[in-house]
């Protein structure tokens, strides 16, 4: 066939890239070749149109051991010589299309890039959005994606640990599943994603190839319309279990000192994994595609080189130390394939029957290396003016004897209310190791067995405070994945990201890009978190338009001492209830202004990033001191939704008073930034006021923990238990009244 | 007393199993192979564990297959002789494929996967605070099988309330009965749904499981209970 502009269009590239292409092989590419680089190039493995800001993060510093981008994912000092490698990504477009395969294939791809660093993964988190609970559509995909979920990560034996769900009619089309996993290693154990040795075999380990998740890279680089149903085969097709025998397997075969080098195969397969081991190593391979193990017959080059199939690893073995690598996959009933060499060409050369398939070099079709990095114009998106016209004065506030009826509304609010439904279809507790079961916090706290620390991680988005205001809203995401480790008694360590964004094409969505991506740097390096990697998920957009920008912030911080750690619930009636922090007259963006009220377009709530930074380091002070007995930050729904919170674990109540002259919804349900509600027994209440006053961070006592009663302003709300029955169900009652 | 913990290449629980009776019950622990067959080291006093996990991915009925692995041959003929053998979770369902122990189990009433703390008690005991996580863990038998379960007190464990109280609503899959672990009727086999091995530590802030471990008599003595917080990280 011939190949031509067109063709290169078929295959989502652009003329200019189809010339470039031409250029660099200095002849016209075969069918297979521009395949290839319509994998490499596109968005999804590439990053043309995000790397330039993304360079703008802090990546490197901190306690990192690899700058950012360099492996599969982040690795970050722990201490006591084991390193913490985590990572989140995206798996929005094939969730969209088929939830229960996208959502699990999410799942199983992020937990190879963890274990292809040698490190074994030890918690999973998730970040989801959907469009309105009500609407039957997103209860079919929010039951698919949940049940996708629990398929893999429940069988693949991981805990999911911790996430976040939410509800927005932006989401309705362009569903998000962000998928997070964390594990540990030890120091100097990691295996590299790089092929070295001129002559070293290269293998092909675990499942077959099939012609699932052919141009699922390219698929995830463009807008999702009605036809998206018809590139269902896109989609790839999980299989937990030999996932399982594949990490077992792969942490052996590390243990052999056989392995050169490994890289899992996700987006772009065979092509993938093959281009960016040769070219970090600048090496070249030969690959003859006919040793590959297929599940189908009659595959073509192009077929085999972009299928997606799952479960299935790259790795580079030590010449002569075949027989080693081959004795521990038939351990785990896996296959295992000599399917090629190493070479110092810097080519890659595939052959199909003794046929020379493709010819490039390895270099060219990477991120750092020949694939195209574009500056993007971007300009203030035209909705922006509507939000900096809000005036809170146009909300009338609400009486003194609403405010018991508007508190039931915002704690059954889907984005509010507890997520059971979903979480109790996790294994959350296999590997022994969750201690939030028993005790809530903030952050889900994980004993990492054998290094003596706990880890406490986190995913964090607010996207409405981001779609209000790009900057602050990418600042506030930071802070509070940061605020949520402090207040179980961890130390930031560092950010991986997923940025959900729509099409970058258009000025105004990458004017959200660009900004809420500047106000995560600036963050980053306040709190001293380094961005380790991540992943961006462009084309999250459909005819009607794109979603609220999400970069979903996953954060990893340690706990030194186990004593250390902090919950987040009441522990003791008779306590004594203190605000961290100041409340403000303020109601922007708060699910109370945007779900009760109404109102589309107001700004981000009240955030300084230095008041922030000191109430979080004012919150980390006092409970390494132990002088409180539990903190728990304000978030969605505002002060009342936290203090609710505290006492749903143990059944305790609280008696509390306003003493502001704010307005009363702001002072209840606002969603002013760097607040947290912390306990200390009545005996060392002084000692919090004086050591506050000395730190200059406003502490102010609100009331009284009881026994399970609860009193606002001297009215009787009735018992915790009451509230917390309208919070476990609320989502339930939704999803069984369809 | 030692332990064996079997490992199928699915097993997914058997670290934990494994942490829990080496650790938290100080227990001498030997890890089994799928593949293996030799349990000489094992007397009739000794206990096989078969953990929790997806044994072989379980995309047939769970544990029709794990039934069939080399090991199970050695186990089952270790259960015949008297040896004492344990299952727990999946490993509750490879025995009832094994039929070493009566019934078998179902998909969840409600047919979704459930993890979380639920509470169960043996005969009049307390209720103890165990994890549960499984898709297919309602037990199901027959009614003279039923009969034949109670009359000889092979009911160890039925799902409860906090209080204790047996009730449709504190029972989370539908088992029959509240039924959430037996043992055969020699009373050296034993299968349960929920996990005591997740919930043996300080650190993990519930101890019940260890009770577990108690009534089972696989624990010994209480002094063992004492144990540092330390060991668990």
């Amino acid at each position: 066939m011939e190949i031509t502009a067109q063709t290169a269009k078929e295959l989502r590239l652009t003329e200019e890239e189809f010339e470039l292409i031409k250029q660099k092989l200095g002849r016209t590419p075969n069918f297979t070749e521009l395949c290839s680089f319509s994998a490499m190039w596109s968005e999804h493995c590439s990053y043309k149109n995000s790397i330039k800001w993304l360079k703008t993060l802090p990546r490197e510093g901190g306690r990192m051991l690899v700058a950012a981008g360099e492996e599969n994912a982040g690795l970050m000092d722990m201490g006591n010589g084991y390193g913490v490698v985590f990572k989140i990504e995206s798996h929005n477009h094939p969730s969209a299309i088929e939830p229960f395969q996208g959502a699990a294939t999410g799942v199983g791809g992020i937990q190879r890039d963890i274990f292809t660093m040698g490190a074994r993964p030890i918690a999973s988190l998730n970040s989801l959005r959907f469009g309105n609970l009500k609407d039957k559509k997103t209860q079919r995909l929010l039951a698919g994606v949940v049940h996708g979920i629990g398929h893999y990560g429940n069988c693949f034996g991981v805990p999911t640990v911790g996430g976040e769900v939410y509800f927005e009619d932006c989401y309705h089309t362009n569903p998000l599943v962000n998928a997070m996993s964390v594990g540990i290693v030890k120091v100097g154990k990691t295996i590299s994603a790089t092929a070295e040795g001129i002559g070293n075999p290269v293998f092909f380990v675990g499942s077959a190839t099939g012609k699932d998740g052919i141009g699922g890279a390219s698929f995830a680089s463009a807008n999702i319309t009605e036809e998206s149903t018809e590139e269902l085969p896109a989609v790839q097709v999980g299989d937990p279990f030999q996932e399982k025998k594949l990490l077992e397997a792969c942490l052996e075969v590390i243990d052999t000192g056989a392995v050169v080098g490994m890289q899992d195969m996700g987006a772009a397969g065979i092509i993938c994994s093959t281009a960016e081991m040769s070219a970090k190593g600048g090496v070249g391979m030969r690959i003859d595609l006919d040793k590959v193990p297929t599940r189908q017959q009659n595959m073509k080059a192009w077929e085999l080189l972009l299928s997606e199939s799952q479960e299935r690893m790259l790795i580079v073995v030590e010449k002569g130390k075949e027989e080693a690598v081959l004795k521990v996959f038939e351990k785990w009933d896996l296959s295992a394939s000599n399917i090629g060499e190493v070479t110092g060409d810097g080519l890659l050369k595939f052959y199909m029957h003794g046929e020379l398939e493709a010819e490039i070099p390895a270099y060219e079709l990477v991120l750092g290396g020949g694939a195209p990095q574009y500056t993007r114009e971007y300009k203030e998106p035209a909705y922006l003016e509507k939000i900096k016209a809000f005036d809170a004065n146009s909300i009338k506030d609400i009486d003194a004897a609403d405010l018991k009826g508007v508190a039931e509304q915002i704690i059954q609010i889907p984005n509010i209310a507890s997520k059971r439904w979903v979480y109790v279809q996790y294994d959350s507790m296999v590997g022994a190791a969750n201690t939030s079961t028993n005790a809530p916090s903030d952050a889900a706290v994980i004993l990492a067995k054998g290094t003596g620390k706990a880890l406490t991680v986190t995913v964090d988005c607010n996207s409405r405070y981001v779609h209000a205001e790009p900057y602050t809203g990418g600042m506030i995401a930071v802070a509070e994945a940061a605020r949520n480790i402090v207040c179980s008694g961890g130390e930031p360590l560092g950010v991986t990201n997923c940025l959900n964004f729509g099409n970058p094409y258009d000025p105004e969505v990458y004017y959200q890009f660009v900004k809420a991506v500047t106000g995560m740097g600036d963050a980053c390096r306040k709190f001293n978190t380094p961005v380790t990697g991540g992943n961006v998920s462009f084309y999250n957009q459909n005819p009607d338009g794109p979603v609220y920008p999400t970069p979903t912030i996953g954060m990893v911080g340690v706990i030194d001492e186990f004593t250390n750690r902090m919950t987040m619930d009441y522990k003791e009636a008779g306590d004594v209830i203190v605000l961290i922090g100041e409340q403000q007259d303020d109601i922007a963006s708060s699910e109370y202004l945007h779900k009760v009220k109404g109102v589309e377009y107001s700004p981000a709530p009240h955030f300084d990033i230095d008041e922030e930074f000191g109430v979080q380091k004012f919150v980390a002070s006092i409970i390494k001191d132990k002088l409180v007995k539990s903190a728990h930050d304000i978030s969605e729904g505002g002060l009342l939704v936290t203090l609710l919170e505290k006492g749903f674990n143990r059944n305790l109540g609280f008696e509390v008073k306003a003493d502001s002259d704010i307005r009363t919804d702001a002072y209840w349900f606002g969603e002013a930034q760097s607040r947290v509600v912390v306990t200390v027994s009545k005996d060392k209440a002084e000692e919090l006021q004086h050591k506050a006053a000395a730190a200059g961070i406003p502490a102010t006592i609100l009331g009284s923990v009881s026994n399970g009663s609860i009193k606002v302003n001297g009215t009787d709300w009735g018992s915790i238990e009451a509230w917390k029955e309208k919070y476990d169900t609320a989502i339930e009652k939704i999803i069984s009244a369809n | 007393m030692k332990f064996g913990v079997v490992v199928f290449p699915g097993s997914n629980c058997d670290r934990d199993m494994q942490d829990a009776l080496q650790y938290d019950l100080n227990k001498e622990v030997i890890m089994l192979w799928h593949k293996e067959k030799d349990l000489s080291m094992f007397s009739t006093e000794d206990c096989i564990v078969l953990p929790g996990g997806f044994s072989y991915g379980d995309y047939l009925r769970c544990g029709a297959i794990a039934r069939f692995s080399p090991m199970m041959q050695s186990v089952i003929d270790f259960a015949n002789r008297g040896g004492k053998v344990l299952g727990v979770c999946n490993g509750f369902q490879i025995l009832c494929e094994s039929h070493l122990l009566p019934g078998v189990l179902l998909q969840n009433a409600h047919q979704q996967f459930v993890c979380k703390n639920i509470y169960m008690k043996n005969g009049d005991g307390r209720a103890l605070k165990i994890p549960v996580a499984h898709g297919e863990g309602r037990f199901y038998a027959d009614e003279k099988t039923l009969y034949e379960l109670e009359e000889n007190d092979q009911v160890i464990f039925r799902y409860c309330d906090e209080k204790g109280t047996v009730n449709a609503g504190s029972n989370p899959n539908g088992a029959i009965r509240s039924i959430a672990g037996i043992s055969n009727r020699a009373g050296n086999v034993w299968g349960m749904m929920p996990h005591p091995e997740r919930a043996t530590s300080a650190a993990l802030g519930n101890q019940d499981g260890l009770e577990v471990f108690k009534i089972l008599e696989l624990y010994g003595t209480v002094a063992a209970e004492k144990q540092e917080l330390a060991t668990a990280l």
